[in-house]
């Protein structure tokens, strides 16, 4: 059960990078789990649960993205979608492949709440980098 | 380029996505940054860290992952008594919770530090790192870390060493890679454990348990070892070695699947 040791590797990058945009609070939290990089969604969603407690982001949803496992063929150079537990070409079968996608586990983005007083909303071209 | 999904970080703007995420949008004190940080940032950090230390010290690191009781601490003794001294290896103990292991280790000579890992089911870069301040590297050709027994997590962890090494012994089924993908693909080499077995087990194909590697497109050898067949340790003690000189030739040894490399790719949406 390492997913607890991931979840906590999680909110402590989540809290800096809330403290960093001066942020009270944190509403969301979305992570990307390939389907190869060892985690299981239900254990991380709960061990999730634990790590946040007490932090800024006791109240953060956890949105899971799951990607395809997806191999590039050196034999015949299709890209197609494999199984984790067949991880050979779609199109010809041979296992000379290199996974392109599907290791991947990575914090995608973080919802913050209360940063900055005045934020100005209508120019979202460039938006004002606070507290940096 | 594609701002959002990562695909166009690169060693010279990383640290702008890595100092805090981009801002999106803001809205009423409420933002949405985008981030792309590896969820094991920190491990890793770590893990270079053991990687640079044992280099300096021109050490090879190997990394033993199994099941509990495949026969991890066996085979480091074995290897211990097929060396008989050429190469001098250390060994750092992660499997169990008491000195155990340690002890069968030392008992061959051979310096080893045990992690206790309590209830912990894999071992990390910070335990290895308290390890490695332990030992004396300068004194070492190899250096061997027993993971803890476990099919599962271990894999998840860069520890710092340079190849990974899996164990499955004849007795737990010719299927198991199929069953744990994950870590048998991030094995550069496959031992096919209590050998002398293989002729009391009747249903444990050797061939079969290659096929089951070959499809989660690893490429790894896949050799059989016994320690109670000293033959059966041959191709295992000659792999050690092969892999030892080419570091030596400063050939880059990195474990086969390169956390880098797994979570920068295959990022568009
Ligand atoms: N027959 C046979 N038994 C072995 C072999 N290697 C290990 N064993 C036995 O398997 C059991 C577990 O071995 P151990 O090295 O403690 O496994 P570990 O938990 O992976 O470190 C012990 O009883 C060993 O004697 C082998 O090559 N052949
Ligand atoms: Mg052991
Ligand atoms: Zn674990
Ligand atoms: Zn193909
Ligand atoms: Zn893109
Ligand atoms: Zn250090």
């Amino acid at each position: 059960m390492h997913e607890l040791a991931i979840a906590q590797g999680l909110m402590g990058e989540v809290l800096r990078v809330a403290a960093m945009h001066g942020a009270n609070g944190v509403d969301l939290v979305v992570v990307r789990i390939g389907a190869l990089a060892g985690v299981e969604p239900g254990l991380l969603e709960r061990a999730f649960s634990v790590a946040r407690a007490g932090t800024l982001a006791s109240r953060a949803a956890l949105e899971i993205e799951h990607g395809p496992l997806v191999v590039v063929c050196s034999s015949c150079g299709a890209e197609t979608e494999a199984r984790a537990d067949r991880i050979v070409c779609g199109d010809c079968g041979d296992w000379k492949v290199r996974v392109v996608e599907g290791e991947e586990m990575l914090l995608v983005r973080v919802g913050l709440t209360g940063v900055g007083e005045a934020a100005p909303s209508e120019d979202k071209s460039e938006p004002p980098h606070l507290q940096m | 380029m594609c701002d959002t999904c990562g695909c166009s970080i690169t060693p010279g703007n990383r640290h702008l996505v890595e100092a805090g995420g981009k801002l999106a949008n803001i809205q009423d004190g409420r933002a949405s940054v985008e981030v792309l940080t590896n969820l094991l940032a920190e491990n890793d950090a770590m893990a270079r860290h053991n990687r640079k230390h044992i280099e300096r010290h021109g050490v090879l690191a190997i990394n033993l992952m199994s099941s509990p009781g495949s026969g991890k601490t066996a085979l480091l003794e074995a290897t211990a008594d097929a060396l008989g001294g050429r190469l001098r290896i250390g060994v750092i103990e992660g499997d169990l919770a008491t000195e155990n292991d340690a002890r069968r280790i030392r008992a061959k000579g051979v310096p080893a530090i045990q992690i206790t890992t309590g209830q912990a089911c894999h071992l990390d870069a910070h335990m290895v790192h308290d390890a490695l301040h332990e030992l004396d590297l300068a004194a070492l050709d190899v250096l061997f870390i027993e993971n803890v027994g476990n099919l599962v997590c271990p894999a998840s962890f860069d520890l710092g060493h340079h190849l990974n090494v899996a164990l499955l012994s004849v007795a737990e089924g010719d299927d198991k890679p199929a069953k744990y993908p994950v870590m048998f693909r991030h094995a550069d080499l496959v031992l096919l454990s209590k050998a002398d077995l293989l002729g009391a087990i009747d249903d444990f194909d050797t061939a079969a348990a290659e096929r089951h590697v070959r499809d989660l497109a690893n490429p790894a050898p896949v050799m059989p070892v016994s320690v109670r067949r000293p033959a059966l340790l041959e191709n295992w003690i000659a792999w050690v070695e092969a892999k030892l000189t080419s570091r030596r030739m400063g050939l880059v040894q990195r474990p086969r699947v390169e956390r880098d490399a797994r979570n920068l790719v295959g990022m568009h949406p």
